[in-house]
C-alpha cells in the first residue's frame, strides 16, 4: 500500500515537471506583453496547442512507463527480496534469494547469500562444538557413574535444602535395607532424586555437620570434613562422612571463559540444565550393567545470579557429598569386643586382687592357723580358677570381633564450646560466659553428641534450677580436658545428676536416644557435680579424652584455596538450585516443574464401601518431566477377605500370591510415606482415592496432597473423544503398553500418558497445578462419585 | 590407742585379706558388704579410715565417699577408695569427690598398710 501510494504521487510529480515548465513560461510571457502582442501571441499559439498537449501527453507516458520500470525493479524487487531474507531468517534456513533484477539488486542479493551462508556455517560449527562438550560431559558422567558403582560405600548427594541430587546403587541398598516395615514395601522408597535427606538422617545432625565443615573451611582446614555416627528410625547405626561442595569458584569459570560452549548454551533461551544432567540409568538403560548404575540430574534451570558476589563468597557451600555406611553390625561387633576386654581387664583385676592379697597375707604369716590358712587356699583356688573361666570365654567371643572403632573426631576444645554456646543461647535463650579458655586445646570427641550433652545439661539446670545465666570453663590435666558448666546460686544434689544422667537426652522437642552416661561412656569419660563453696559457685565436670592435633599447616591453606585438583565431576550443575517450595506442595507451580507419584490399584472389586479391598499397589515417581522407573512402590496386599473369582483373570493374582503378603495397615503407611511431599497421579483417580479414604482415619495417615486424574485430564484434552479407558489414551498418544493389569505395569503407563499430557495441556494455556486442577473439576466426569 | 578401720567391699574373698591383714597390723576392723551398711557402720562404728571399694552394689563407692563427706560429723574420716577399673578419668573423680587416696586392684597389700599408716599418721 506504501509503496503504491509512493508511486502515485512520484507519477504526480513526473506530470508536472513535463507541464509545470512549459506553462510558467507561457504564463510569464503573457503577463509581460502588450494587448496586441496578447492577441498576436494567442491567435498564433491557441490552434497549434493540441499538438503541444499531445506531444506532452506522449512524453508523460513514456515517462510513466520508465518509472514504473524502474519502480518494479528496484522496489518491488527489494520488498520481494526482504521476504525471502525473512524466510531465511526463520522457517527455512535452507532457502536462498534468487539474484535476479538489475544488477545492483542482484548484486546485493548475492551478498545477501553470502551472509546466509557464513551464519550457516558458523550455527553448524556451534552445533558440533555443543554435541562435542556434550559428548565430554557423557563422558565424564560415565566415568562418575563407574566409579560410585564400583565404592562399597553409599554416596548421597544433597544441595543445601538437603534434597538428593544424586545417589549410587549402594546407597540404594543401605537405605532399602533400613526402610521400615516389609522391604519389598518401601523398596528402597526413601531415597530418590529430589526426596529429602532428612526422611533418613537427623537434620540437627546435618546442620551440625554443616556448621562444622563451615568453622573448618573459615579456619583453612586442608580437609573441611565431618564425620558422624547417626542412628535411623529403624535402629540401624549409620557411619556418615560429610565433605562439602564449594560453589561461586567453579560457577564463575563457566561464565567467565566464554569459549566454553556451556556458557552459550546457558545464554540460549532453550533451558539447558539438561546438558549437564546426570542421565538416569532408566532412560537409557544397558542391559546387562544390573543395579550398579548411578541416577541423578540437574535440578531444573536456575539463575545465574550473583556470579560476582566477589570474595567472601569464595568458599560457599552449595551442597554436600554423604558417604555412609551402614556399621550395625560392626558396632554391635565392636560393642561385644569392648565388653570382652573389659571382661579381661576389669573382671581380672578383682580376682587377682583378691589371689594377691591372699598370697601376700600367706607369705607375711607363715604360722597362721590350719583353719585361716585352708580359707586363704581356697580363695587363692577359687578365684585363679575364675580367672581361666573368664578368659576363655572372653577369648571365644574376641574371636570373632571385628576391630572397628566409634570414630571419635579430633576437635579443638573451644570449637565445641563455641558451638554448645551458640546452640544454648539459640535453643533455650540461656546466656552464657566463657572463663579461663585454652585455646589449644584438643580433644577427641564425638561433637555431636557431646554438644547434645552439654545443651541437655544446660536446660536441665534451666528447667529445674532456674539458673539465669551458664559459664563454661575448660582446663586440662595429663591426657583429659576437663569441660565444666559453671553457675552460681543454687547447689544442685549429686543424686540429681545421677538421675539425670540415665535418662534420654530431651531438649525441647529434641530427643536423642542417648543418654548422658552413654555419651559420657563412649567417650571413656567422667563427669560429676562439685561444689565451689568459697565462690558460691557450683559446677558440673566433664572429663573427656584430650587429643594432640598438629595445627593445619599454612601451605595446606593455600593450597586450599586455590585449589586446581578439584576433581572433574565436581562439575556437575546441580548445586546452584534450591528449592524455593521446600516442603508441602505449590499449587501455583508449573506441572512440568513438580514431582509426581503416579499409582495405581488393583482391588478385590469395584466397591469398595460394600467391602472390596486393595490387593496390589504400584508407583512410580516423575521428577523433573521424567519417569523413574528405578524408583518405585510394588506391593501386593493380603486383603484378608477371599478373592472374587472373577477378577482373577483381569489383575491375574491368585489366593497364593497374596497369602502372606503384608495387610493394607502396613502397606498404606509405607505408601503415603512413598508419596510424602509429591501430587498424586491415578487414572481413575477417585476410585483409588475412595478405598484410601476409607482406611484413613483407621490407621492414621491422611492423603492431603493434591490429586490429577489422567481420565479427567484426557476428558480436558480431547472433550469430543467418547472413550478415556487408558488403553484408548495410551494409544492414542502414541504409547506402548505393556504389563498392563498389574499395578505398577498401569501406574508406569498412567505415568507416561500424564507426562505426554503436561505439554498438550500447557498448549491450552493449563501450566500450573492449579489450573489443571480447576480444569479437571469442570469436566463432566468429575461429577461421577463412586 | 589403735585405729578404727571400716572395710567396705561386696566380694568376701578380697575382705578376707583385708580383714586379716588390718588386724594383724593392730587395727581395729569392721566390714561392710554393701553401701548402705557402709554408711550405717560409719555412724556406729566411727572408723578413722574407710577403705572403699567402687563397684557395688545397691550404692556406689562414689556415693557413699560423697556422703560421707557431706557429714560434719565424719570430717576427719580418711577415705582410700579400691577400684577394679584402672581408668585415670575415674581416680580423678574419686580424688575430686574427696577420696583421699586411690588404689587400683591389683594391689600389693605391703605397699596398702604402709599407705593406711601414713594417712593415719
Amino acid at each position: 500500500m506504501k509503496a503504491k501510494l509512493r508511486f502515485i504521487i512520484a507519477a504526480c510529480v513526473l506530470g508536472l515537471l513535463m507541464t509545470g515548465p512549459f506553462a510558467l513560461t507561457a504564463l510569464l510571457l503573457f503577463a509581460d506583453s502588450k494587448d496586441a502582442e496578447r492577441a498576436a501571441f494567442a491567435e498564433f499559439l491557441l490552434p497549434r496547442l493540441p499538438l503541444g498537449g499531445l506531444i506532452t501527453a506522449f512524453g508523460f507516458i513514456a515517462g510513466m512507463m520508465l518509472l514504473r520500470g524502474l519502480f518494479q525493479q528496484y522496489v518491488q524487487g527489494l520488498l520481494r527480496m526482504a521476504e525471502t531474507l525473512h524466510l531465511m531468517l526463520g522457517a527455512n534456513r535452507n532457502f536462498r534469494v534468487t539474484p535476479e533484477g538489475p544488477p545492483e539488486v542482484r548484486e546485493l542479493a548475492r551478498a545477501a547469500n553470502d551472509l546466509a551462508q557464513q551464519r550457516d556455517e558458523l550455527l553448524t560449527d556451534v552445533d558440533a562444538q555443543i554435541r562435542q562438550a556434550k559428548a565430554t560431559v557423557e563422558e565424564e558422567k560415565n566415568r562418575l557413574a563407574a566409579l560410585m558403582s564400583e565404592l562399597a560405600m553409599g554416596v548421597v548427594v544433597c544441595n543445601l535444602d538437603g534434597r538428593i541430587l544424586l545417589y549410587n546403587s549402594r546407597a540404594r541398598l543401605q537405605f532399602k535395607a533400613l526402610a521400615q516395615g516389609p522391604t519389598s514395601t518401601s523398596g528402597g522408597a526413601l531415597i530418590g532424586l529430589g526426596r529429602s535427606i532428612f526422611s533418613i538422617l537427623e537434620r540437627g545432625q546435618i546442620t551440625h555437620s554443616l556448621e562444622h565443615i563451615q568453622q573448618r573451611l573459615r579456619k583453612g582446614s586442608a580437609a573441611p570434613t565431618a564425620n558422624f555416627i547417626t542412628a535411623t528410625r529403624g535402629g540401624a547405626l549409620l557411619r556418615c562422612q560429610m565433605a562439602p561442595v564449594l560453589g561461586s569458584a567453579e560457577r564463575a569459570e563457566k561464565v567467565d571463559i566464554p569459549p566454553d560452549p556451556r556458557a552459550a548454551l546457558h545464554s540460549g533461551p532453550a533451558p539447558a540444565a539438561q546438558s549437564s544432567a546426570l542421565r538416569n540409568p532408566a532412560s537409557a538403560p544397558p542391559a546387562g550393567q544390573g543395579g550398579d548404575e548411578v541416577s541423578g540430574q540437574a535440578v531444573p534451570a536456575h539463575q545465574q545470579t550473583e556470579t560476582a558476589t566477589s570474595m567472601d563468597a569464595e568458599l560457599q557451600v552449595t551442597g554436600y557429598v554423604l558417604t555412609i555406611e551402614n556399621i550395625t553390625r560392626n558396632f554391635e561387633r565392636e560393642a561385644e569386643r569392648d565388653q570382652a576386654l573389659q571382661a579381661l581387664t576389669d573382671g581380672n583385676r578383682a580376682a587377682l586382687g583378691n589371689i594377691r592379697a591372699a598370697v601376700e597375707t600367706l607369705i607375711d604369716t607363715p604360722d597362721m592357723e590350719a583353719d585361716y590358712r585352708e580359707r586363704f587356699t581356697r580363695v587363692i583356688a577359687d578365684e585363679a580358677e575364675a580367672m581361666s573361666q573368664r578368659l576363655d570365654a572372653t577369648m571365644n567371643r574376641f574371636a570373632d570381633s571385628l576391630k572397628t572403632r566409634w570414630p571419635l573426631e579430633d576437635v579443638l576444645a573451644i570449637d565445641i564450646l563455641a558451638a554448645a554456646a551458640r546452640r544454648i543461647e539459640d535453643r533455650l535463650k540461656l546466656p552464657i560466659k566463657h572463663e579461663e579458655q585454652d585455646a589449644s586445646l584438643w580433644m577427641r570427641v564425638d561433637s555431636f553428641s557431646l554438644i547434645q550433652a552439654i545443651t541437655f545439661l544446660a536446660s536441665r539446670l534451666q528447667d529445674h534450677y532456674a539458673i539465669r545465666e551458664l559459664r563454661l570453663r575448660l582446663a586440662t590435666e595429663g591426657k583429659m580436658v576437663f569441660v565444666d558448666l559453671i553457675w552460681s546460686g543454687t547447689p544442685v544434689s549429686s543424686e540429681t545428676l545421677y538421675t539425670w544422667e540415665l535418662e534420654p537426652m530431651t531438649v525441647g522437642a529434641e530427643t536423642s536416644p542417648l543418654t548422658l552416661r552413654d555419651v559420657i561412656d563412649r567417650h571413656g569419660g567422667e563427669i560429676w557435680y562439685q561444689r565451689d563453696k568459697a565462690a558460691h559457685r557450683a559446677f558440673f565436670r566433664m572429663v573427656l579424652p584430650a587429643a594432640t592435633t598438629p595445627d593445619v599447616a599454612a601451605n595446606d591453606q593455600v593450597q586450599h584455596l586455590h585449589s586446581d585438583s578439584r576433581p572433574e565431576y565436581y562439575d556437575f550443575d546441580l548445586f546452584a538450585a534450591r528449592d524455593a517450595a521446600g516442603s508441602g506442595i505449590d499449587l501455583d507451580r508449573k506441572l512440568s516443574e513438580l514431582t509426581y507419584s503416579v499409582f495405581d490399584t488393583e482391588t478385590t472389586g469395584l466397591e469398595p464401601s460394600n467391602g472390596d479391598e486393595i490387593i496390589q499397589m504400584g508407583a512410580v515417581r516423575v521428577v523433573n518431566n521424567r519417569l523413574l522407573r528405578q524408583e518405585v512402590f510394588d506391593q501386593l496386599v493380603d486383603p484378608g477377605i477371599p478373592l472374587k473369582p472373577a477378577g482373577i483373570p483381569i489383575h491375574g493374582i491368585t489366593e497364593n500370591m497374596v497369602h502372606g503378603q503384608p495387610k493394607i495397615d502396613v502397606v498404606l503407611p509405607a505408601f503415603h510415606e512413598f508419596c510424602a511431599e509429591t501430587v498424586l497421579v491415578a487414572h481413575n483417580a477417585a476410585f483409588d482415592m475412595r478405598f484410601f479414604q476409607l482406611k484413613e482415619e483407621r490407621l492414621g495417615v491422611r492423603f492431603t496432597q493434591p490429586v490429577l486424574d489422567t481420565l479427567l485430564l484426557s476428558a480436558v484434552i480431547h472433550p469430543n473423544q467418547e472413550s478415556h479407558r487408558l488403553e484408548t489414551i495410551a494409544e492414542r498418544l502414541g504409547i506402548n503398553v505393556i504389563g498392563r493389569h498389574t499395578a505398577l505395569g498401569d501406574a508406569f503407563v498412567t505415568g507416561e500418558v500424564f507426562l505426554k499430557m503436561v505439554p498438550l495441556l500447557a498448549d491450552m494455556g493449563i501450566l500450573t497445578l492449579r489450573q489443571a486442577l480447576d480444569a479437571a473439576q469442570k469436566t463432566y466426569f468429575a461429577r461421577i462419585k463412586y | 590407742m589403735s585405729h578404727r578401720v571400716l572395710v567396705v567391699d561386696d566380694e568376701p574373698n578380697i575382705v578376707i585379706s583385708l580383714e586379716f591383714l588390718l588386724k594383724k597390723e593392730g587395727f581395729v576392723v569392721a566390714v561392710a558388704g554393701d553401701g548402705e551398711a557402709a554408711l550405717q557402720q560409719a555412724e556406729q562404728f566411727r572408723p578413722d579410715l574407710v577403705l572403699l571399694d567402687v563397684m557395688m552394689p545397691k550404692k556406689s563407692g562414689f556415693e557413699v565417699c560423697e556422703t560421707l563427706r557431706a557429714n560434719p560429723a565424719l570430717a576427719g574420716v580418711k577415705i582410700v577408695m579400691l577400684t577394679a577399673r584402672g581408668r585415670e578419668t575415674e581416680v580423678t573423680k574419686g580424688l575430686a569427690l574427696g577420696a583421699d587416696a586411690y588404689v587400683t586392684k591389683p594391689f600389693s597389700t605391703k605397699d596398702l598398710v604402709a599407705r593406711i599408716k601414713t594417712l593415719l599418721g
